[in-house]
């Protein structure tokens, strides 16, 4: 059996129980993103959209829909692996996996390739339900497509970095809460930066989600706060940076081995 | 060949708790061997090391002649681990955690299935397959690890306190289960507190207490080498007190009953000698059991509190 099937084979193995996992528990994993979705269509889209008129050119209903999208997938990777790969430290079958003859990069793949898969079911059904509420006119497929499997894998990375050092199911909530959430908010899911006043919109220049939202929004609508090139080689970058430490964690076995 | 050479072995936990200082084990291939020692020894943390899942601090680990630093995939594909406590997936199905341990080693999912069914059935888990995990009973958990631990076919079984908890019923079907698996050529290494085990399964035995090496030999021959037996005397007329014979000491039980201790090698007919010398006669002799629980308990006295102490976990 050479190397490269071996590996192959754990990687499938990895990823399709990681699949199989949060299909088994959708009511938890894929049916509440499609529930707010609904809520913020009905809510923001249509009762209050209504009187908002048009941001950036667009319906505020169909200039929400990127941002809304880009908002689950966005917390259903993280918190794919974070909740899985946090449980697999907590009943230990992480074991099972560190006693195999299976490579870090390997066990990182399979776990990051889990969140990017739930993240994909989960922007693919939350997209279906906007179709309910707006025509979806899509700009640019590549560019959708590459930005909304890119911002997945960066989610899921983050995710796994987090399960790593979480000691308790309490830390795998906070960054979620604490961190993600604010960040996607405030990273123009709602609005375009271009309302704020000139401090305001220097400040949201740092926030990383501002980035991924808008070049989304640019595959999508055509339309972008941020030079789409600037967007994606940040996200790029961000992603190299989050794998190397996450391999780093997992050579060293921070929060798995003594 | 070797199986498993250790040498030198350290392990300092990160809160400076020295586990185990430098210690040096050899198991041949197709050995069945016992490493034996009170809770807290370093049982578990050698064994971790060797399996990958601790971190060693320093020393050598060479499994089938590979080197756990300098090749540690190979190592890990040698070995099957059946560690103490329970690690498997709670909500996964029996035969879904020992497809995927498979799948880790790069078994194709085909084949994974159908060894995934040999061992379950060997293991009486087959009707249970379908379950999930945490619905079986303690000793079924323990044998679903067995069944993960086989199903790549490893070279080096590895048990950390298999039967720990499992009733005796059980514990003796497992034991007749491990001896068929080390009779088709599999070596391995169990670590236990039921001496019982020990003496019946291993060839070989390791005595460890607090992270040392204290004993290390043959089953056999360590019960030779240490194994004083107790002798009870029946004595024909009463005795006021017990006779001084040089190498044998002597106890008196009654006035009609001595024990005397006897090193194996001595023999006892000298003993006979002396006694009829002091007007001594014996009227019947029985051998005290003395077996290894014995032993163990002079080398380990603070075991034995230990393991009265320890329900089963
Ligand atoms: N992760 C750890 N951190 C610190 N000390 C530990 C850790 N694991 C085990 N120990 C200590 O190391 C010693 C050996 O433990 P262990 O190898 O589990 O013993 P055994 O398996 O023989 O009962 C014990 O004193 C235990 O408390
Ligand atoms: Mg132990």
């Amino acid at each position: 059996m050479s190397r490269i099937s071996r590996y192959r084979v754990a990687f499938n193995t990895i990823l399709f129980r990681e699949v199989l996992r949060f299909s088994r528990i959708w009511v938890q994993t894929i049916l509440p993103p499609a529930i707010t979705m609904a809520l913020y269509f009905i809510i923001f889209g249509k009762l209050i959209g209504e009187r908002i008129g048009e941001m950036d050119g667009f319906r505020y209903i169909d200039f929400i829909v990127p941002g809304l999208i880009l908002m689950s997938v966005i917390s259903n990777s993280y918190a794919n692996v974070v909740s899985s790969f946090y449980s697999s430290k907590f009943q230990r079958h992480v074991e099972e996996l560190i006693v195999a003859p299976v490579p870090d990069w390997v066990v990182l793949a399979g776990y990051v390739g889990g969140g990017v898969a739930r993240g994909l079911v989960v922007g693919i059904v939350v997209t279906a339900v906007s179709m309910f509420f707006t025509d979806l006119h899509i700009h640019s497929y590549g560019i959708t497509l590459t930005v909304f499997v890119l911002t997945s894998i960066l989610f899921a990375t983050a995710g796994f970095i987090n399960a790593v050092y979480a000691n308790s199911f309490d830390d795998i909530t906070i960054i979620p809460t604490f961190v993600l959430t604010p960040l996607t908010y405030l990273g123009g899911v709602f609005y375009s930066i271009q309302l704020l006043p000139d401090f305001w919109q220097q400040v949201s220049l740092a926030n990383p989600v501002l980035y991924m939202i808008n070049a989304f929004r640019y595959g999508l609508l055509g339309v972008s706060d941020i030079p789409l090139t600037l967007a994606l080689g940040l996200i790029v970058l961000f992603i190299v940076a989050l794998l190397a430490y996450s391999l780093w964690l997992l050579r060293r076995g921070v929060g798995i081995k003594s | 060949m070797t199986a498993l050479k250790l040498t030198d072995l350290r392990k300092v936990y990160g809160s400076g708790f020295e586990a185990l200082k430098g210690i040096d084990l050899e198991v041949a291939e197709e050995d069945f061997f016992a490493l034996l020692g009170p809770n807290g020894a370093g049982k578990s943390t050698a064994i971790g090391i060797i399996s990958s899942l601790v971190n060693k601090s320093a020393g050598r680990v060479e499994v089938f002649g590979h080197d756990l630093d300098s090749d540690r995939e190979a190592v890990q594909s040698c070995i099957g681990l059946v560690p103490q406590e329970f690690n498997f997936n709670q909500f996964e199905p029996v035969l879904e955690v020992v497809i995927n341990q498979a799948g880790f080693y790069g078994i194709p999912r085909l084949e994974a299935r159908r060894r995934a069914e040999r061992y379950l059935k060997q293991l009486d888990l087959w009707d249970k397959r379908d379950s999930e995990s945490r619905q079986l009973s303690g000793g079924m958990k323990r044998r679903l690890m067995i069944a993960r631990a086989l199903v790549h076919q490893p070279r080096l079984l590895i048990l950390d306190e298999p039967t720990a908890g499992v009733d005796i019923e059980i514990r003796r079907s497992m034991w007749e289960f491990l001896r068929g698996i080390n009779q088709q050529g599999v070596t391995i290494i169990l670590t236990t507190h039921y001496l019982e085990e020990a003496e019946s399964l291993c060839r070989h035995i390791g005595i460890i207490n607090h992270g040392e090496i204290i004993e290390y030999s043959n089953m056999a021959e360590l019960l030779r080498r240490l194994h004083l037996e107790t002798f009870v005397l029946t004595l024909a007329e009463p005795v006021l007190v017990a006779p001084e014979i040089e190498g044998y000491p002597i106890t008196r039980v009654d006035e009609t009953t001595l024990e005397v201790i006897v090193a194996q090698e001595r023999g006892i007919n000298r003993l006979f000698a002396a006694l009829d010398e002091h007007g001594i006669q014996v009227q019947s002799l029985r051998n005290k059991q003395n077996r290894l629980e014995q032993l163990f308990m002079d080398l380990l006295s603070e075991a034995n509190a230990l393991r009265r102490q320890e329900p089963c976990p």
